[in-house]
């Protein structure tokens, strides 16, 4: 299903200079690439979890530790509720990611500026929602190296649970930083219409590979710290 | 659809079907979001072992398959020369090794604890008072133990967190 038509049937000639084998601009190429290292990272830090997880005989119910959300009464038992906001804030945003690419290919400034706005507030919402959880957690009595919540069957908890919620989702959190920033900065370079004059709007695609990848990272570390 | 920087007409003619596939793949990635909430609250219940396994491999699967449409799809990586598609998804092939090999490590690690760690494998039958019943301890310690777990313990006082 892939667009080969457009590259050349002949493996010599398209190697052979003059054209881009991988019918990218060089920015977008060196972004993949990135943001494979990138993967890594976060997978290097995602597996250690699993396997200190897989060598410890107790573990906390994910659904005892994330049972608040903002404004809710004392002691209230609703998990995944707060978690699904956020997941799905993280999806919306992404959605207008995609929208100002498409607005951009078609050199619509109106549509990327509208796109890039709604974009930066879904992240800034998904990092205020991050915010909360962490004030919370912590005034429970959680933050690294302290971890108050008992082992699901009872027995005690070491601190690995919360030195990895904090380490990757503080990670990720700040992952979604960057990329407000990222997104702030190409909004700006849109309104003064930088990217009129180059003639094409790579640079929002490229923030939003990166911006992707950041909601890619979240569809792992929400599946494995909240649901499994 | 086109390639982005192929600054061309058919942009307009191929509009209608990006917009289609953005919708298409949003909806997708919300329903398989649901899905996965889903069975994340209907596991809360269940204590069987093998079901709450399943589940968790169902769960795994959803994520993989939301994790490739937004890759294909929104990161447009499904669009791009196959070469370019080889380059990034060869190496990742690594996680494979990387994921089989480091939890096979773990889950031998806790089974070489339980067999010659007695301390260890103890620690895992001692349950212990939550915090906010702490000074209630001593009263329900009889009623707390497991069938055939061993003998109570309560929590060190002094001890605010493990």
């Amino acid at each position: 299903m892939s667009t080969t038509t457009t590259a050349s049937p002949n493996e010599a000639k398209l190697w052979g200079g003059g054209k881009s084998p991988f019918n990218l601009e060089y920015g977008k190429v060196m972004m993949w690439y990135f943001l494979m290292s990138d993967a890594f990272t976060f997978g290097a830090f995602l597996i250690s979890y699993g396997t200190v997880r897989f060598s410890t005989n107790g573990w906390p119910d994910s659904n005892e530790v994330f049972r608040s959300f903002p404004f809710a009464p004392e002691g209230v038992h609703a998990p995944l509720v707060f978690v699904s906001i956020m997941t799905f804030i993280l999806i919306v945003s992404s959605v207008t990611m995609v929208l100002a690419v498409h607005a951009g290919h078609n050199m619509d400034k109106k549509g990327v500026v509208r796109n890039m706005i709604l974009t930066i507030i879904g992240g800034i919402a998904f990092l205020s929602c991050q915010a909360w959880e962490w004030n919370h957690l912590f005034h429970e009595g959680a933050w690294w190296g302290a971890n108050p919540f008992l082992n699901a069957d009872g027995t005690a908890s070491s601190t690995n649970f919360t030195n990895f919620f904090f380490t990757i989702t503080g990670f990720h959190g700040f992952h979604v930083f960057s990329g407000v920033l990222i997104n702030i900065i190409m909004l700006i370079m849109t309104l003064l219409d930088k990217f009129e004059q180059r003639g094409h709007y790579l640079m929002i695609e490229k923030a939003g590979l990166y911006w992707h990848f950041v909601d890619l990272v979240w569809v792992f570390v929400f599946t494995i710290f909240y649901l499994l | 659809m086109s390639h982005s920087h192929k600054a061309d007409a058919n942009h307009e003619a191929n509009n209608a079907a990006v917009m289609a596939e953005i919708k298409k793949v949003t909806i997708l990635l919300s329903v398989l979001t649901i899905v996965e909430l889903i069975l994340g609250f209907w596991m809360i219940g269940i204590s069987s072992a093998a079901l709450r396994l399943a589940i968790k491999g169902v769960i795994i699967i959803l994520m993989m398959s939301k994790a490739f449409y937004i890759v294909a799809y929104f990161m447009h990586l499904k669009h791009e020369v196959k070469n370019m598609i080889m380059t990034i998804i060869v190496p990742l092939s690594l996680f494979v090794w990387f994921i089989a090999a480091f939890l096979w490590d773990g889950s031998s690690f806790k089974n070489l604890r339980n067999t010659y760690n007695p301390y260890f494998k103890e620690q895992a039958t001692i349950k212990v008072e939550k915090k906010e019943a702490e000074h209630e301890a001593v009263k329900h310690e009889a009623v707390k133990h497991k069938s055939g777990a061993g003998e109570v313990k309560k929590k060190p006082a002094d001890e605010k967190y493990y």
